[in-house]
């Protein structure tokens, strides 16, 4: 359970967060939506104390983001940002390890190198796992690090935009996978998507923000209607229901 | 495209890439310690032995500084020297001729000109990392930026002061910039490696984070490594080390760049457990070859910085055009 009170955090007098409160339960797939700068993004980071906040707090099964030792929240919090460019020239199977070092200290032990091989079954990536990353698709290499965030073997899993950069196919199998990961494996999975029928599609829980605010936070099926989606995206969207599920049509 | 090969084959060829660089150097070691004896055996090992005590000390800080700089800032261009290190070096050594007079300075003992040396190159390196790093992600750019103003700065008011030195003292102040391992104090020489010994084996408990650190300071955190602690530390040994190894010898620039990105290439990892001895070989292998070809080609009618940074370069560009994407 990821519980967030009166989180407020603001750039150059500009308030990207707004007194949000919100609590995560744990089990399932949520997904943030709103325009781009609503602060679906930061709101991430602050959960995944990669930013700091300017006041409020965070907790994650109880401990404090901010004051929780790293390697202590490291083994229940996996996140994964939109840039990941990196300086350094890896395989996918060294990127995937790395998942392993709040448990290991990087001294892989013989279930760690398991752990590693089934995260990159997990992902298709058994054939890829001697390649370098920059030898990879842009697919791929998302794929490789999604892996490596499942592979810390963490009950939270954060990740912003994981569709970034990725075509339709792989963008469904990619979804699929975290399906899974939150059907089968039980994590709870937090993504920022920006895409809604992504969100309505693939979530349990659907949290949408505007301007820095909470605008609503609820089960899929309530929270996909066109006056909903009008307060947050600002566009008129038709919600129609196709085989079972809701799909919003902006152009009408 | 280079063949595909699986972990354990990479991890072998690891290995004896790293074995056939120590045998290179264990070789070109002996050499530099053998070659072209005349006289007596006694006397030319202990003159030998002590200058190559000096690069053996050198190496090991050029390369460890280097390699945490850039794992540090996450860039593979940048050295501790963009800081302005030498520079300053250069700066202390004009201004004291210039204040004491050249005699003053020779003469000075030379572990008190190594003690001021080293304590204003860390005052300032200490100072800047600290004020600089962990506060936002874009710090690397304003230390780059601010690195090459101080640089030129330093090199501004070298050249004024210089231009009111006696011609004759600028003389003197000439052999003193150049780096040397010939005239290398013993007791300081000692008291460099121990220093540099003990910086080396702190930090090598940071090695693994220092990994971690490297692929960017988001997936670090989320990997639960204290960043900002592992950088700040790696940077106070940064700073010592290069303060160190100018003060002991002078300003060495290119070397650092040179072994680091060759380790890397080489050993073909980023793990430091490897990458730091592979440079620091690497290093002490420049320093000697280069040492040798000086003594024994252009009978020292030239500099070792010089032989060093057109070998090496010459080798450094040809590995770039081999592997485009490095």
């Amino acid at each position: 359970m990821i519980e967030i009170e009166s989180v407020t955090k603001a750039y150059g007098g500009v308030r990207v967060l707004d007194d949000v409160s919100l609590t995560i339960p744990t089990g399932g797939i949520t997904s943030l939506i709103g325009a781009n700068g609503a602060g679906k993004s930061t709101l991430l980071s602050v959960a995944a104390r990669l930013l700091p906040a300017d006041s409020g707090r965070v907790r994650v099964d109880g401990m404090d983001v901010a004051t929780t030792p790293g390697p202590v929240l490291a083994r229940r919090l996996a996140v994964l940002r939109q840039e990941n460019a990196m300086s350094v020239r890896l395989t996918v199977r060294e990127l995937v390890a790395f998942g392993r070092f709040p448990h290991s200290g990087g001294r892989l032990t013989r279930e760690d190198h398991r752990l590693v091989d089934e995260a990159m079954a997990w992902f298709e990536l058994g054939p890829l796992a001697d390649r370098h990353l920059d030898q990879l698709s842009g697919g791929q290499r998302q794929r490789a690090y999604v892996a490596m965030v499942m592979c810390q073997g963490t009950d939270h899993v954060l990740l912003d935009e994981p569709l970034n950069n990725l075509d339709m196919r792989h963008a469904v199998q990619m979804m699929r996978m975290l399906r899974g990961m939150a059907d089968e494996l039980g994590r709870t999975v937090v993504l920022v998507v920006h895409d809604v029928n992504v969100a309505s599609c693939y979530s349990d829980r659907i949290v949408a923000m505007r301007e820095g605010q909470l605008v609503a936070e609820g089960p899929t099926d309530e929270l996909m209607t066109p006056e909903l989606l009008r307060k947050v995206f600002d566009v008129e969207v038709e919600v129609h229901e196709l085989a079972g599920r809701r799909i919003g049509v902006p152009w009408s | 495209m280079a063949a595909v090969l699986t972990a354990p084959e990479r991890a072998v060829r690891r290995r004896r890439t790293l074995a056939v660089l120590g045998v290179v150097t264990l070789a070109v070691v002996a050499a530099f310690l053998t070659v072209d004896v005349t006289g007596s055996w006694d006397y030319a090992l202990q003159q030998r032995g002590r200058r190559l005590a000096a690069m053996a000390v050198v190496a090991v800080a050029v390369a460890v500084s280097t390699v945490l700089f850039q794992t540090v800032t996450n860039n593979r261009i940048l050295t501790p020297e963009i800081m302005g290190f030498d520079r300053l070096f250069v700066l202390i050594q004009t201004v004291g001729v210039f204040l004491l007079g050249a005699s003053t300075v020779t003469t000075a003992d030379p572990r008190l000109r190594f003690a001021v040396e080293v304590v204003v190159l860390i005052g300032f390196g200490a100072v800047l990392y600290r004020s600089l790093f962990g506060r936002t992600e874009r710090d690397v750019y304003v230390l780059v930026l601010l690195g090459v103003v101080l640089g030129s700065t330093f090199t501004s008011l070298t050249l004024l002061v210089s231009r009111l030195i006696d011609p004759n003292e600028f003389l003197t102040l000439q052999d003193l910039l150049f780096a040397s391992f010939g005239s290398v104090d013993r007791q300081l020489l000692a008291l460099s490696a121990v220093v540099v010994v003990l910086v080396t084996a702190g930090v090598w408990r940071l090695l693994p984070r220092l990994d971690v650190v490297a692929l960017g300071r988001d997936t670090a955190v989320g990997l639960g490594v204290e960043h900002r602690r592992v950088v700040n530390r790696a940077l106070l040994a940064v700073a010592v080390l290069v303060a160190v190894a100018t003060a002991l010898v002078g300003p060495i620039t290119f070397l650092g760049l040179l072994v680091a990105n060759l380790a890397r290439q080489l050993l073909g990892t980023h793990r430091h457990a490897w990458v730091l001895p592979g440079a620091a070989l690497l290093a002490l292998l420049a320093l000697a070859g280069g040492q040798l070809v000086l003594e024994q080609v252009f009978g020292f009618n030239s500099s070792l910085s010089v032989v060093v940074t057109f070998v090496g370069g010459i080798v450094f560009i040809a590995l770039l055009i081999r592997e485009p994407r490095q």
